[in-house]
């Protein structure tokens, strides 16, 4: 998967205006200099992302692109990935040679998550101001992927959000995966992000980079009348073949 | 059998190919004032299902036949190497689909539905050769308008030309009937019912598809719609839209 000869394809998810785009401008304008970069949008109402990425002037307006998603942009990144897949390797083939393309899915809720088809690593953004509760509650996006930003930490004492404790949430819900406070006008916050992405590029490029799928479903039930108790809960492994539900 | 099950999977509108995010032009017609009602959809879908369903059936019906008929059906694991074999150059008879594809876009007055048709095709084959690794469809060739590669995923599939006509034409009501619930104030449940409806139409088209498609492709006929051509120029100027067309 992880040969190096393509670019690194790296999703942003998130729940609706978290600042998945300015979390992309923060990368950009951060790494510019050191990578060739491309994006792919995906909104929910034609090319509103697109537009505001173009506008921020971060990259070339023509290594920007967007991809519509009838209505339905989890499935963009999930169920039927073939618009996405196709409009990244577009990319690539347009602007060889690029090292990073940056999929930014529609804002959607906190279950959506990139199918291991489309990209090698996600990092999944919250904000403070949608509540500091928001870490806590888990789900494949907060626990599993690879990076969770919380976004707006300038932002905590004017909603309440003891920011500290948001971090605190998070990091135990990942189980020591990292977590990173970012502020756009706080710029070592917006430096530690961008040397995330940096190592995740450099890992690659060598190849030690394993792709982790956080979509796994949660624990559920299984309804067996031969089991004492009539069922068994249970979650699935890594590695563990998936079965029928 | 497998030809019967392998129709199913190629008509599911979950098969991952993009088609969810387009409403073949209802979203527009909505916007327009064209469509109200379920009655209206149930015209929309009628007179799509008699010019541009049936013209697009005939065309890959056409497709279908262009191509040898000695096709093999099986899947080929290994078929990246034989992508530039000569057995899949001589099956493909790339001249004979380009003038199709010629065909078909002098019928496809509206320069954005042509460039929608290219795209959905490009997705189509794009999927399909991960899907189902074939010979034939590695040696496709790209940016032929949808209808052409329904006719080589037919082929490949194991499906007759008629069958193969009669997928195209359920997606061309299937398509804008469910997008038509996220549209307007419908209910999903008689949006479902006008397909059904249409039921012996479908059935019929598809036979006439089929003769049309096996003859001279210069004598297919012209069936677009005329609303449909402007209702595409018109969504493309519309930047408030949930449906890509």
């Amino acid at each position: 998967m992880s040969n190096g000869k393509r670019a690194l394809r790296l999703g942003i998810a998130g729940p609706v205006g978290t600042g998945k785009s300015s979390s992309i401008a923060n990368i950009c304008t951060a790494l510019a200099d050191e990578f060739r970069i491309g994006v792919i949008t995906n909104d929910i109402y034609t090319d509103e992302d697109a537009r505001f990425l173009k506008a921020a002037g971060v990259l070339p307006e023509e290594r920007i692109r967007a991809v519509e998603t009838g209505a339905c942009p989890h499935t963009a990144i999930r169920d039927d990935v073939s618009m996405n897949l196709l409009a990244v390797e577009a990319l690539e083939s347009d602007f060889d040679p690029l090292d990073i393309v940056l999929v930014e899915s529609g804002g959607d809720n906190l279950t959506a998550t990139f199918s291991p088809a489309l990209v090698d690593a996600q990092l999944f953004v919250l904000d403070v101001a949608g509540g500091g509760d928001v870490a806590r509650k888990g789900g494949p996006g907060i626990g599993r992927a690879d990076l969770l930003v919380i976004n707006k930490i300038d932002l905590g004492p004017h909603v309440d959000v003891d920011v500290e404790q948001m971090l605190d949430d998070a990091r135990e819900a990942r189980e020591g995966q990292p977590v990173l406070g970012v502020s756009r006008k706080i710029p070592e916050t917006v430096e530690a992000l961008a040397a995330w992405v940096r190592e995740v590029h450099a890992r690659f490029v060598k190849g030690d980079h394993t792709p982790v799928d956080p979509g796994p479903m949660a624990p559920h039930f299984h309804a067996d009348e031969e089991a004492d108790g009539g069922g068994y809960m249970h979650t699935h492994e890594e590695g563990e073949a998936a079965h029928t539900h | 059998m497998r030809s019967r099950s392998a129709l199913l999977v190629l008509a599911d509108g979950r098969l991952p190919t993009g088609g969810y995010a387009h409403s073949a032009g209802l979203e527009q017609a909505i916007r327009q004032g064209w469509v109200n009602d379920i009655d209206g959809l149930r015209d929309f879908l009628r007179g799509r299902l008699h010019t541009t369903g049936l013209m697009n059936a005939a065309f890959a019906v056409a497709a279908w036949n262009a191509l040898e008929e000695d096709t093999p059906t099986e899947a080929a694991p290994t078929s990246t190497s034989t992508a530039e074999s000569s057995t899949g150059t001589d099956i493909l008879a790339e001249a004979a689909l380009r003038d199709l594809d010629a065909e078909l876009i002098a019928r496809t007055p509206s320069p954005a539905l042509r460039r929608i048709g290219s795209w959905l095709g490009t997705l189509m084959l794009r999927s399909m050769r991960s899907i189902h690794p074939h010979p034939l469809l590695d040696a496709f060739p790209k940016d032929l308008q949808q209808p052409i590669v329904y006719g080589a995923v037919g082929r490949v599939l194991g499906l007759s030309d008629a069958d193969t006509a009669a997928t195209v034409l359920h997606e061309a009501v299937t398509g804008p009937a469910t997008a038509a619930v996220k549209l307007m104030h419908i209910d999903p449940f008689q949006a479902h019912g006008a397909i059904i409806d249409l039921a012996y139409d479908l059935d019929e088209a598809a036979e006439r598809a089929a003769d049309f498609g096996r003859g001279d492709p210069a004598e297919i006929p012209a069936l677009s719609a005329p609303l449909s051509d402007f209702a595409a120029e018109l969504h493309e100027g519309d930047n408030v839209r949930l449906f890509a067309s």
